[in-house]
């Protein structure tokens, strides 16, 4: 898992069958202080809950896919939680 | 699997039921020598790891999977050990 921010959403024409209903978002990533970390993508929202400006856990990959039932739909990136606080501590940092 | 140190916890409420319940940590990479080798990621832990710990993460789905026992968990990585010494 990696933490994202949500910064968009997408609303589809025509989609592939098992993402039909499936909030689109897009995510930028973040580090774990919550600085932009990298290109955003398009994540599918399996907590089908969390909108613009939502701090998030995002999952990539077959793990992505598992996020959504039925699952092995055509999807790379899914968020997976909402995160309401991250603690870092601080002699770590 | 690849070593990391805790650097801190992310708290959720709403998240897929696999992880609910479990202890969400932010894991620093580290490379061999122990220092920070830049990039971090969320691991679900499994041992009871905290604080500034070194540990070891298992970073590859199905292994993660059958550690939480759940068979379409959408989890990656998970802390599968802490680590005494690396060297």
């Amino acid at each position: 898992m990696q933490l994202g921010k949500v910064i968009g959403t997408l609303v589809p024409a025509t989609i592939a069958d098992g993402l039909a209903g499936v909030p689109l978002l897009w995510v930028q990533p973040l580090d774990k202080r919550g600085a932009s970390a990298g290109m955003a993508f398009v994540a599918a929202d399996g907590t089908r809950m969390a909108g613009p400006g939502q701090i998030v856990t995002w999952e990539a990959s077959r793990e992505a896919a598992l996020t959504l039932e039925p699952s092995f739909v055509p999807v790379d990136h899914a968020i997976v939680g909402l995160v309401d606080d991250v603690q870092l501590d601080e002699e770590a940092r | 699997m690849i070593l990391g140190r805790v650097a801190g916890r992310v708290v959720q409420t709403i998240q897929h039921p696999a992880t609910m319940n479990r202890r969400l940590l932010i894991v620093d990479r580290l490379d061999p020598d122990g220092a920070p080798s830049g990039g971090y990621l969320v691991a679900v832990d499994s041992v009871g790891a905290g604080h500034g710990e070194t540990v070891l993460v298992l970073d590859e789905g199905n292994g993660a999977r059958q550690i939480l026992q759940w068979e379409n968990a959408p989890v990656r990585s998970v802390v599968v050990g802490i680590i005494d010494a690396s060297g």
